[in-house]
């Protein structure tokens, strides 16, 4: 692997990387934390020479990459594999149930090619890591990331080792092995994992999607709110319900809503943002009832694996925008995780995991107004 | 008594570019100023002005986290393995 910095192309906004908590910056490298304060570097853009409007995004192509413009890569030729444009459903009958008078889903259940949002995120560090010259791309998983990892490399010719829990569901690991990746499974949890991926993360040369590469992956999350924006005719919804696991596509969300209305293509309002974890793994819910700007990490214990992460990285920044836009964050019961996932499928016919179930859960509380 | 500490990579300029670090201490604390005597200048990037740990440093002992533990007073026995750990994404 040879990490080549890229010099800002004319035809990109990607500018560098900035740290979080004190600022420092960096070149556009696969590095994510930043040397001085160990606070988690986020992308920068230039856009002051960006010629960005509705009519351009609505032209390019059906994906996420027709916000190109957004992303922090430089290539025209990313790895587009239909990642994006899902279906934003006007739930009418679910909204009834629930006690909601406009009520949309963003259905990343149909993403491609592997059906979880991930594919966005993926989708967007593969190609970063393509130009930073990696060849094998690797990633701790709880299954959803891993089935992305592993699809999206074979289709763009890198190899791929992932790491995952190794009492993990068989089905999501069927749903990474038939793509051919070397896959490690670990004793421990998906923190412990994690941890172990962290440590080795520099030894191999490796791209690891949501450590060494995690700048530009975490940035795959804004396409989500781009995409709610543009399929609401170019406006900004009232209220974001999101799952939380990391805090990362929460964030990111609002980072998004934020970069349209500064470029000038939707107007700005307040949005509200809440979230929803599940009570068997919910330090970033408990932070938020407590009044607390930090987390205490916490052992999951919950069905809802693909959004168990007891020590979550981008907590404090997701409390921050939950506060301030007069949202809330809440945290839903096992039963009530798997009643949500059932009142989905009952109403709307949307049959997702348990995170889906967790944040429709969260949704009806939102409705009797808590 | 010797423990040994994994430094990780963005800390590695401070550690002569040294994936480990063996140091004698008795707690965490110890095991921070230790650390500073043997690498001068790696404490101030995981404490904050006051000693405390900075918000998105993870540390672990023998693979528990401290804040499962005692926290900066989590006391340390000889061969213990400290691992230094950046607050990392989900997956």
């Amino acid at each position: 692997m040879t990490q080549a910095l890229s010099t800002p192309l004319p035809t990109t906004s990607l500018q560098g990387l900035k740290c979080k908590e004190c600022g420092a910056e960096y070149e556009p490298l696969a590095i994510h934390v930043c040397e001085f304060c160990f606070g988690p570097l986020e992308v920068s853009y230039d856009f002051s020479r960006l010629q960005v409007s509705r009519a351009k995004i609505e032209a390019g192509p059906h994906s996420i990459w027709r916000y190109r413009d957004f992303l922090p890569v430089t290539t025209d030729n990313p790895i587009d594999v239909g990642t994006g444009m899902t279906p934003l459903v006007k739930a009418h009958r679910l909204a009834r149930q629930l006690g909601l008078k406009n009520l949309y889903i963003k259905n990343d259940a149909v993403n491609m090619p592997t059906l979880s949002f991930k594919d966005r995120v993926v989708s967007v560090a593969l190609t970063r890591a393509q130009e930073l010259g990696f060849t094998t791309v690797s990633c701790a998983s709880t299954g959803n990331l891993a089935n992305s990892t592993a699809a999206i490399a074979t289709r763009a010719g890198l190899d791929c080792c992932v790491f995952i829990p190794s009492d993990l569901e068989a089905g999501k690991v069927m749903g990474t092995l038939i793509y051919g990746p070397t896959v490690m499974a670990v004793q421990g949890n998906y923190d412990q994992v994690n941890r172990l991926c962290s440590e080795v993360a520099n030894t191999y040369g490796w791209g690891f999607v949501n450590i060494n590469l995690r700048p530009y992956y975490s940035e795959g999350s804004k396409t989500l709110g781009f995409e709610v924006a543009e399929q609401l005719g170019w406006q900004l919804p009232d209220h974001i319900v999101a799952p939380l696991a990391s805090g990362s596509l929460f964030t990111k969300i609002y980072k998004g809503f934020r970069e349209f209305v500064e470029l000038g293509l939707v107007e700005d309002k307040d949005v509200r943002f809440s979230g929803a974890q599940a009570e068997g793994c919910s330090p970033i819910a408990t932070a938020f009832r407590e009044g607390q700007d930090f987390i205490t990490p916490v052992k999951p214990n919950t069905i809802a694996k693909s959004i168990a992460i007891g020590n979550p990285a981008d907590a404090v920044y997701a409390l921050e925008i939950a506060r301030k836009t007069q949202g809330n964050i809440d945290s839903v019961t096992d039963a009530e995780i798997i009643a949500g996932i059932k009142l989905l499928a009952e109403t709307e016919g949307i049959f997702t995991e348990t995170a889906g179930g967790d944040h429709c859960g969260s949704a009806q509380e939102t409705g009797r107004g808590r | 008594m010797s423990i040994k500490v994994l430094i990780p990579t963005p800390l590695q300029k401070l550690t002569k570019n040294q994936a480990t670090v063996e140091c004698d201490a008795a707690n965490i604390s110890e095991l921070l100023e230790s650390l500073e005597q043997n690498c001068p200048g790696i404490k101030a990037r995981l404490c904050d002005d006051q000693g405390e740990l900075r918000r998105f440093v993870n540390f672990y002992v023998n693979n528990e986290d401290i804040r499962f533990l005692q926290g900066q007073t989590t006391s340390l026995q000889d061969g213990d393995e400290v691992s230094i750990i950046p607050a990392i994404a989900g997956g």
